[in-house]
This record gives structure tokens, sequence and C-alpha cells, in this order.
């Protein structure tokens, strides 16, 4: 057996072009089921991990979805904002353990700013329960002081006390708040969530940057100098959103009627497990295209592999014919030829596995970048294992065909292959 | 002692009308040397395929040192041919990316009576009879896709003598070779075959070559089938 295998394997290497290219075409349309699977989990993964501990998200009537969105990953824009007033109605509700006010609208070269309370740092909780841990520096105090996530200060090359300006608006290249430069007093450890991607300045800094400011343009003919700002009042009387954490999550379901039926405006509240199970079955019907688009590649290349070891073995009847007058049996023809394929197939599998192993890892900053994406480097997930085992599985059944046919080939020709 | 023994032999491929071999009697004696005559369109290949066990006759027995291969499952059949049984084909007869050296001790890793004939150390039995058959020592480790004809058809001669078979069948082993070499490779396997006192059955078209052999004998003659479809 042993002597039939070594057989095989110098057989194969004989024709190592044909064969190394189909391994190649093999690995590749792995390497691309794989990497359509590990976006995918690792994509749920990161959004998961973006927020814990918040027991409702709250904004101005939208989508779930679309609220989730814009307050947490702070992807797109929100349509309306929430009145101050309905906010501290909120917060000082019996059954409110702690709320933070989110304001967003503005940013910093593609990152957001995000306006909020003090108490974020020590409140906002992701992952696994995890608490904002420091890098350097503190929390904002005072007006115009700014706290960089991770990604901000090392992408931008910021160190505590650099002076930063902001845009108005989401693009880049938008109006600046040229004339009310903010100072670094803080950066962020990296925690693998939007927060990274984020500039973090108080509700006052905010106010105070749109103090001349209308509808989105500079009031003309007015210009508040900073250092005059603090005569004014610097109260926020919108916010775009608000997280909240309860004192008892049994209250979740009261507390999110009575803020859906508030009086004062239409609101919205959302769990956020709830919203991104909705997410997730938004994109379910992507998700499944994309693996049963790459599952067809696997299979075209997979029917590659059968029609390579068919169209060889042609060629080869002689030397199957040489075989069977040495001893070798139709079953060892079979293997010889089935085993062929297998291997070829898993050599294919494993070097996809590299190729994605690699490939990820070069791709991953950009993914994270642009997508917020966080592209673990890892062992394959059993889900991937999975996979795997299908796509050998498959090759074995594809191997199988040439294995027949060279199985009744060597049958009919005995001995003296007809040509 | 018979070496071989057709009797009342008859052969119909699947899905055909007419018997393609209808034998009643063909024995060799052991050690004999036999040209088996046989043109193309004759049954020949069928014939060998009978002999070597791939191929099973509708009617009759075929007896190789006085085992019925017609009483033998699949298996025994391709261990019975691997043990006991030297192939030699026309030309193109060895794995073509193997190294000579390879290409002769396959025999030995397909049947481990072989291989226990071949001696102690088979490799070193299979340089003996490369060296013997003289084909230089650099070609050894050629893969045999680059040996010339004549090399080729020497090392194969060596594949089909090694481990010393009873039995050697030869199936146009010259056609490929010019008058002159063709003489001497006939000489060569008439000599190794009487040197591991094995029984020869030499099958070709070319009735020339029947002078060097013990005994002759025409397939056409011995095939009822044949006469029928020319009658």
């Amino acid at each position: 057996m042993k002597a039939v295998l070594r057989l095989a394997a110098l057989s194969a290497w004989s024709r190592r072009l044909t064969l190394g290219l189909t391994l190649v075409a093999i690995a590749l349309a792995v390497t691309l089921l794989l990497a359509v699977e590990r976006i995918r989990t690792d994509a749920r993964q990161s959004f998961t991990q973006s927020v814990s501990g918040v027991d409702l998200v709250v904004g101005a009537r939208t989508g779930g979805v679309q609220l989730m969105l814009y307050a947490v990953f702070h992807a797109g824009a929100a349509s309306n904002n929430i009145g101050w007033e309905s906010y501290r109605a909120l917060a000082s509700h019996p059954a409110v353990d702690w709320a933070l006010p989110l304001s967003l609208g503005d940013s910093h070269r593609g990152f957001a700013v995000l306006g909020t309370s003090a108490d974020y740092f020590s409140r906002f909780r992701f992952g696994d329960r995890e608490a904002l841990r420091w890098r350097e520096g503190k929390a904002f105090a005072g007006v115009f002081e700014a706290v960089l996530g991770s990604e901000v200060a090392q992408g931008l090359g910021y160190r505590l006390d650099d002076k930063v300006t902001l845009s108005h608006g989401l693009v880049e290249h938008g109006p600046e708040h040229g004339d009310k430069p903010f100072r670094v007093v803080g950066i962020l450890a990296a925690t693998g969530t939007p927060v990274d991607r984020t500039v973090l300045v108080s509700l006052e800094s905010i106010s105070a940057l749109h103090l001349d400011w209308i509808g989105g343009a500079p009031l003309p003919g007015v210009a508040i100098p900073a250092e005059f700002v603090a005569k004014f009042d610097l109260r926020p009387k919108e916010i775009t959103a608000a997280l909240v954490g309860l004192k008892q999550r049994s209250d979740v379901f009261r507390m999110q009627r009575f803020i859906n039926q508030y009086r004062g405006e239409p609101l919205l509240a959302v769990l956020p497990g709830v919203a991104l199970d909705e997410l997730w079955q938004a994109v379910a019907m992507v998700e499944r295209t994309l693996l049963a688009i790459s599952a067809l590649v696997v299979l075209i290349g997979l029917a590659g592999l059968a029609a390579t070891l068919l169209a060889g073995l042609n060629e080869r009847r002689r030397e199957l014919a040489i075989l069977r007058a040495l001893g070798a049996g139709p079953g060892r023809i079979f293997l010889m030829l089935t085993v062929e394929g297998v291997l070829v197939t898993t050599a294919g599998a494993l070097l996809g596995l590299g190729l994605l192993t690699v490939g990820s890892g070069l791709a991953a900053p950009w993914l994270l970048e642009r997508f917020g994406v966080v592209l673990a480097t890892r062992l394959p997930g059993s889900q991937e294992l999975a996979l795997l085992g299908g796509v050998i599985a498959t090759g074995l059944l594809a191997s199988l065909v040439p294995g027949w046919r060279a199985w009744r080939m060597s049958l009919a020709d005995g001995l003296t292959p007809r040509n | 002692m018979t070496a071989l023994r057709i009797s009342d032999l008859v052969f119909r491929w699947p899905r055909q009308a007419e018997n393609c071999l209808d034998i009643p009697l063909l024995e060799l004696g052991a050690g004999e040397r036999v040209f088996l005559h046989g043109p193309s369109g004759s049954g020949k290949s069928t014939l060998l395929g009978l002999l070597g066990g791939v191929a099973l006759p509708q009617q009759g027995t075929v007896e190789l040192l006085g085992t019925d291969l017609t009483q033998l499952g699949g298996r025994a059949r391709d261990r019975f041919r691997a043990d006991h049984i030297g192939f030699l084909f026309q030309q193109f007869n060895l794995l073509p990316w193997l190294s000579a050296l390879d290409n002769v001790l396959l025999p030995c890793t397909f049947s481990s009576r072989r291989r226990d004939r071949a001696g102690a150390v088979p490799r070193a039995e299979a340089e003996r009879m490369l060296r013997h058959l003289d084909l230089d020592t650099a070609s050894w480790s050629k893969p045999a896709a680059e040996l010339s004809v004549g090399q080729q058809q020497r090392v194969a001669a060596a594949r089909a003598l090694i481990g010393r078979p009873e039995i050697l069948i030869a199936d146009e082993p010259t056609s490929a070779l010019d008058a002159e070499r063709q003489q001497i490779f006939i000489d060569l396997l008439l000599q190794e075959s009487a040197a591991v006192g094995a029984t020869l059955v030499f099958v070709s078209h070319d009735r020339r070559l029947a002078g060097h052999f013990d005994r002759s004998v025409a397939l056409d003659e011995i095939n009822r089938a044949a006469r029928s479809v020319e009658a």
C-alpha cells in the first residue's frame, strides 16, 4: 500500500504543472469561502463587542437599526435630535441608574466627534463589560479640551497638548471650526470598538463651537472668539442620542414603553441586542448570497479538479495498464486516482487557509479603518473547520469520478491499452 | 510438467454476437520457449488478458503452473500475475517518470514472492541485471522517458525477469527495434529466460522471428473463432 502511494505521489509529481494549477484554483476558491465566513463572523463579533451593559439606546423616532448604527457605530447621520429637556426627564426617571448623552455631527479628518459628559469614561463598557482605560492623560474638564481614541491618536500622530480643529459635518474637508482649536488632554487605550476612531469632547464644547453658527453654516458677520465663549450659556439645547442603564434590567420593557410614549416629543428606545438581531436579519440575505457564491466557486474549482484528472487519464492509460500487468488490481487503480484527487483538494484547502491567514493579516488594518471590522488573526473556528471539512468531502466525491473511470478503464483495457 | 494449459476456452466480449476466442487446447511445457504468431485482430490481446487473469472466459479453463485462474477471485488472480508472470510489451512499457532502476524494481513492490526471489537486496539484483544487459551506469538513475528505445526495452526485460517469474510473456517486444537490434534482443531474451528457467511466450505478428524459438504456434490456427469469422 505504501509503495502504491509512493508511486501515486511520483506520478502526480510528474504532472505537477497541471495539478499545481488546479491546486491553486482550489486554494483561491477556499480562501474566498473562508474569507467570506471570517469577515461575516468577525463583523458580527466587532458589532456585538462595541457596546456592553447598555439597557436602552434612545434617540429621535427613526428605525431601530438606524438608531444603533449612528448612535453606537457612528455610521450615518441622525435625521433628528432629541431635546435636552427630554433627556433630563429621562435621566432623572427613578428606574434609570445612569444615562450618557451623545451629541454627534462634527468630525475631525474623517473621524467622528462625540460630545458627551465626562461620566462617559467611567460608565461606558464594551466587549465583556470592560471599562475604558487611559493610555495617557485624563478626561476633558473644560471647554475646548479633547480626548482621542487610540486610532485617532495613532493614525494622525497626535500627542498630549497637540491642537486639533474640528470640521462641521461628517465629510472630510467640510467647513472648519478653525477659530476654536481643541487641546488634546487624554488618549484612550485601544478597545477594538468605534471609540478608537472617535474624538471625544464635552457637550459644552459642542455648544461653544456652534455659538456663531446657524443651520450648518457660520453666521455671517458674527464671530465669537474662543476666549469669550465662557460668557455664554453653554448648556446643550439638544443631543443626538443617549445610552441608558437601568437599576433593574427587568424594568427594561416598562422603560422602553415610557420612552416610546413620551409626551414631550417623539422618541425611540431600542434594546441593543434586539436592534443588532434586526441588523443581522437585514444582512443575513447578503451573507447567505455571498457564502453561496463562494461555495459555488469552490464547486467550480473541484469540478476543474475532476476534469483535470479525467483529461489526464487518457494519457495515463498506458501507465495504468503497466501497473495492472505488475499486479495492481482495479481497486488499487481506483484508489490511486481517488487518493490523488483528495490529496490535491486537501493541499488546496490548507493552502487556502494559509492564504487567508496571510491575507487577513495584510487586510486587517484596512478593514478596521474603512469598516470598523476587527479581523482577528487566529486559528480557524469550528465553523471554518466545518467548511474545510465540507470542501475536502466534496473533493472526495469529485475524485470518485476519475477513480471510477480509471477503474472501468483498467477493467476494459486489461494489459493492453486501447488508444 | 506443463507451465500453461488452456482447454475448451470460449471468450466473447460483452455485447458481441461472435466469439472472440474458441481454443480447444493449448499446452506449453515448463521452460519451453514458444513463438505465438498472432496477426492483429486475431484475439491476441484478449488471449494475453486471459493469461494474465485480467479477463475471464465464459467457458473452459486457463491453468498456469497447475493453478486454474478461472477458479480464483479477482484479487487472487492479480496476486498470481504479480507473483508468477513477467510481462514485456511493445515500446513505452516503462513508467516514464520513474528511474530505470526503480522501473526494474517495480515487480518487487507489488509481489513479496518476487522480492524474496530477487535475493537479499533486490536493488543489488536490479543493478546486476542492468549491468548484465549492458546498460551503462549513468542511465540507471535517469527517468525512463529519457532513455533510448533500445535502452528502454532492456530495462523492460530486466523488469520482466527480476524475481525469476516462472512465465515470461512478451508482446511484440521488438516491433520498435531495427532488424539488427531485434536479433540481439531476441537472443538476449532467450538467453535470460533460459537462465531463470522461465517459460517464454513470445507473441508477434512477424512470422520471420519464429525460427529462433523451440516451437511456433499460430493463434489463428488454434482459434476456431477466427476460422469461423474467415469462413
